[in-house]
């Protein structure tokens, strides 16, 4: 049997600053915004790309909605993850929006409906740790691009310029119920670089994937695969090491933030240099990057959440927090979210003491449990994960309803990736990203049946001519009932 | 999708013994495997094994009780790949005990038993999921050793576990530089020419202790070892995913008539037919549809079930990847059971496939696998279908013993139940 090894194992530190987003400064130099298409207008006029300006957006999203119809979909159980589930109830989507949720909506002339009787409507999944894309299927070197392992700090590297939109994983975690992405560099880095937030749509290019609007993420990763990649290689080889190479990069980016934030302010002289891995680094500082990390150990989270303390940012969430439970209290009061699997665990030594009752400990604690995959086949199945979740809790006395445990799939996520103004609940004026479930989406015989993104139904399980398949696709997988 | 019947009644044909221990577990709905459901059925254990199932059991006196009302009754699930009791930890937690040096990609005559851990810390995880049996393998190399099939009762001694060894021969053609070959056609000359050096060994043994022989491919302990395989007593497990590698597979079985089966096989279901009419079982999992190498391109989840429906034995294994289901997850075979009744197998079947259809395969239907006379004492009570995720195996027997020891992971569930936990100063 082949294993298949991804990049297990990576995770994000989510970091963000209390002091949410400063407005990006004026720029005296707009006119570079333009320059790339038209030509610089004087040899006097710089490019955009002279400056380090806060939420810069180099390469921005070109994602637009698919073409979507009026539906509704009626007579469902709907877990909205937004109050109490709703029996016999309906959903009206239009205008890539959810129009309105309840026991009855007003049904439109134009809208198409869907009789969802014994079915279930859940919000669509978030996995807020994904590779794909950046390690693509099949894994061959020509395309693992998802680790700068060259050297322990390379938050100049971005996800999305790693991003392979033909990779066919992408259907597969859509065909799971999957709508919105994190996609994140490894784990192999002291600070890894820049996540990006995906769409699970087809598109030729990662710009027509791209989450408009969405926050980036910068990963950092704890423990044993730092100090193992780089033990050789000029350190760190400990973990003394290893938070010395957060602390020192932390220093100097705050002394980057401090400058360009004056000339920013002022224009006055010359504008410092400017630095691509700084600049990440700075923006985390400036709350406009929410931080990610992966962490195993509750030790290490404890000291991790001690540095951002230090140096005035803020963790989103810990990826991986196989210990998350042993420090539950801590996450909840320093409100950082706990992204875990359900029973993953002592495939390495920071991992060895996961426990299934993971999820229902920390969502008794009263922090936020993400349920997250770092693997594309276990992306497909966050629900049964949840399951499991649900399942653990009840073996030690704490009883996690389904309205509780779809949260961990979709609102919580959201609100680590801050885009839960836009999705994680079936709300009126949400984007109507909608899972059709064959049943109860915590049963294991319950699969996806339709998806919808911003309205548009985009996978359906019942028609398999309209099922996207990526270039990798055509010829080489072979198609279902091709056997000979 | 759940027959029921009345009464399959068989007695045991031992009178009561000497102050044996008898359970008997009554009014579940149970699953013989061997024969079908029974609403409201007994099992009767004795002795550590099997005496009775059926609906109208006299139950003894002395027996203790078990009242099963409402539940859900099964053999014990046997994992039929795993590397339990090997080393605890998958990476980083130092050696394991579990790849031989072996000569040349060849090591068939390790027993990697003899490295088996009865105290492993991953049993009792397993046998909370209802896993009372696993078939413990070694890995690496072209032939990799030969693997044992193990009761998880937690019994020390290792004679107490073990159900049978050698088990099967473990050999794989996937990764050519741990078979220690360049390409997976080398690999297939390779297992030919060893085939055909042990029959040339059994005809010369003389010979070849008075070095008279050519030199064969294998040291004499491998070539000793590979014996029963030749003569078709013993399995050889072969890893093979890719189409191509499975047809060589099967053309090694027919040209040798030896007993093969198949491990992993992703791409198994394009050859279906072929594979049933070969009586070449398969293990294979239901949870990867990732083309994940180019040999594994045809990975479907429909896999398992569409070998079933061509007539396969087929034995499921964990396969989603990524994480660790040989080791720390062995537990979670019936939830892979419950993803392959998703993608189209009987739920029937899919039970057979984490029970006797594995031990069928290895050739110990007789002591595990199924509720019958005589076979051992691995009996689960469910809350509920094994294969729901809220379901959980209430109650656990191993050789006729109600085993409920914690797990590591239990004490530690419990240690920080309420935070902070004692040990700290409050």
């Amino acid at each position: 049997m082949r294993i298949v090894v991804f990049a297990a194992a990576l995770s994000v530190l989510a970091c963000t600053s209390a002091k949410g987003s400063p407005a990006p400064a004026p720029s005296p130099m707009q006119a570079g915004d333009t320059s790339h298409s038209k030509g610089a207008k004087d040899s006097t006029t710089a490019g955009r790309g002279a400056f380090s300006m806060p939420n810069a957006d180099p390469f921005p999203s070109t994602y637009k909605p698919f073409p979507s119809k009026t539906t509704v979909i009626k007579n469902v159980t709907i877990l909205t993850a937004a109050g109490p589930h709703i029996n016999n109830g309906s959903i009206l989507l239009r205008n890539g929006k959810i129009e309105s949720v309840g026991a009855n909506v007003t049904v439109p002339a134009d809208a198409t409906i869907i009789d969802g009787a014994g079915k279930f409507v859940t919000p669509g999944i978030i996995d807020i740790h994904s590779h794909l894309g950046v390690y693509p299927a099949p894994a061959v070197e020509a395309n693992s691009d998802g680790n700068e392992a060259t050297k322990p700090v390379t938050a100049f590297v971005w996800a999305e310029h790693s991003v392979w939109p033909q990779d066919p994983q992408f259907p597969r975690n859509l065909a799971g119920g999957i709508t919105t992405l994190q996609v994140l560099p490894g784990s192999a880095n002291l600070i890894g670089g820049r996540s990006v937030v995906l769409k699970v749509v087809p598109s030729r290019t990662v710009q027509g994937m791209k989450f408009p609007g969405a926050k980036y993420g910068l990963k950092m990763a704890c423990g044993e695969n730092p100090k193992r990649v780089y033990g050789n290689k000029g350190g760190p080889s400990t973990r003394m090491g290893n938070v010395a190479g957060y602390r020192t990069a932390w220093i100097e980016a705050e002394r980057y933030r401090r400058n360009w934030d004056k000339w920013n302010a002022e224009h006055k002289g010359d504008p410092p240099a400017r630095d691509l891995n700084l600049e990440t680094l700075a923006e985390v500082l400036r709350g406009n990057i929410l931080v990610h990390n992966h962490c195993y150990r509750a030790d290490e989270m404890a000291q991790m959440i001690d540095i951002a303390h230090e140096f005035g940012y803020k963790i989103r969430a810990f990826h991986h927090g196989v210990e998350a439970y042993k420090i539950a209290d801590l996450l909840a009061k320093e409100n950082i979210g706990a992204a875990i699997w359900a029973d993953w665990g002592g495939f390495k030594m920071e991992a060895l003491d996961g426990i299934r009752a993971n999820m229902a400990l920390v969502n008794q604690a009263g922090a936020r449990t993400i349920v997250h995959s770092d693997d594309p086949s276990g992306s497909q199945r966050l629900n049964q994960e949840a399951a499991k979740g649900i399942e653990a809790g009840k073996e030690i006395g704490i009883d996690i309803s389904e309205d509780q445990a779809i949260k961990w799939l979709t609102i919580n996520p959201a609100w680590a990736l801050d885009l839960d103004s836009k999705i994680g609940s079936l709300e009126p004026g949400k984007d109507a990203d909608v899972v059709l479930w064959s049943g109860d989406p915590f049963n294991v015989y319950s699969r996806a049946e339709k998806v919808w993104i911003d309205g548009a139904l985009l996978f359906d399980r019942d028609d398999p001519s309209e099922q996207w398949r990526t270039d990798f696709d055509l010829g080489f997988v072979p198609v279902a009932g091709g056997a000979k | 999708m759940i027959r029921s019947a009345l009464a399959t009644i068989t007695l045991c044909a031992l009178a009561g013994s000497l102050g044996a221990q008898t359970v008997a577990i009554t009014g579940g709905k149970v699953f013989p495997v061997s024969g079908p459901a029974i609403e409201g059925g007994t099992v009767l254990i004795r002795d550590g094994k099997i005496a009775a199932v059926g609906k109208d059991i006299s139950i003894p006196s002395d027996a203790q009780r078990v009242d099963a009302t409402g539940k859900w009754v099964t053999p014990g699930l046997v994992n039929s790949y795993t590397n339990l009791g090997f080393g605890d930890v998958g990476f980083s937690g130092g050696p394991r005990e579990l790849t031989a040096k072996g000569h040349e990609g060849i090591a068939a005559g390790f027993q990697v038993w003899l490295g088996f851990n009865t105290q492993s810390t991953l049993i009792a995880p397993a046998r909370e999921g209802g896993v009372t049996s696993v078939i413990a393998a070694p890995s690496g190399g072209l032939v990799s050793g030969q693997a044992a099939i193990v009761d998880l009762s937690g019994a020390l001694a290792l004679s107490d576990v073990l159900v049978k060894a050698p088990a099967t021969m473990l050999a794989q053609i996937e990764d050519n530089e741990s078979a220690k070959v360049g390409a997976s056609g080398e690999a297939i000359g390779e297992l030919r020419d060893l085939i055909e050096d042990t029959k040339s060994y059994m005809r010369r043994k003389t010979d070849f202790e008075r070095a008279q022989t050519r030199q064969f491919i294998a040291t004499r302990r491998d070539l000793e070892a590979m014996i029963p395989v030749v003569e078709g007593r013993e399995s050889l497990t072969i890893g093979a995913d890719q189409a191509a590698e499975i047809r060589e597979v099967l053309n090694i079985a027919r040209d040798y008539g030896i007993k093969v089966v198949i491990l992993g096989g992703a791409e198994a279901w394009t050859l279906a037919d072929r594979i049933a009419a070969a009586k070449v079982p398969v293990l294979t999992g239901a949870m990867n549809n990732i083309p994940g190498s180019f040999a594994t391109l045809g990975n479907r989840q429909e896999n398992a079930a569409m070998l079933r429906k061509a007539g396969v034995q087929v034995g499921i294994i964990g396969n989603a990847g990524g994480g660790d289901e040989e080791l720390f997850n062995i537990r979670n075979i019936r939830y892979e059971a419950g993803n392959a009744v998703a993608y189209g197998m009987s739920w029937d079947d899919a039970l057979r496939a984490v029970t006797m259809a594995p031990a069928e395969i290895y050739g110990v239907a007789e002591r595990v696998g199924s509720l019958r006379s005589g076979t051992e004492g691995n009996v689960v009570i469910w809350s509920g279908d094994p294969f729901q995720l809220s379901t959980r195996a209430e109650q656990v027997f191993v050789r006729g013993k109600k085993i409920d020891a914690p797990s590591r992971q239990d004490l530690l569930a419990k240690r920080y139940r309420t935070l902070p936990p004692k040990y700290e100063s409050q």
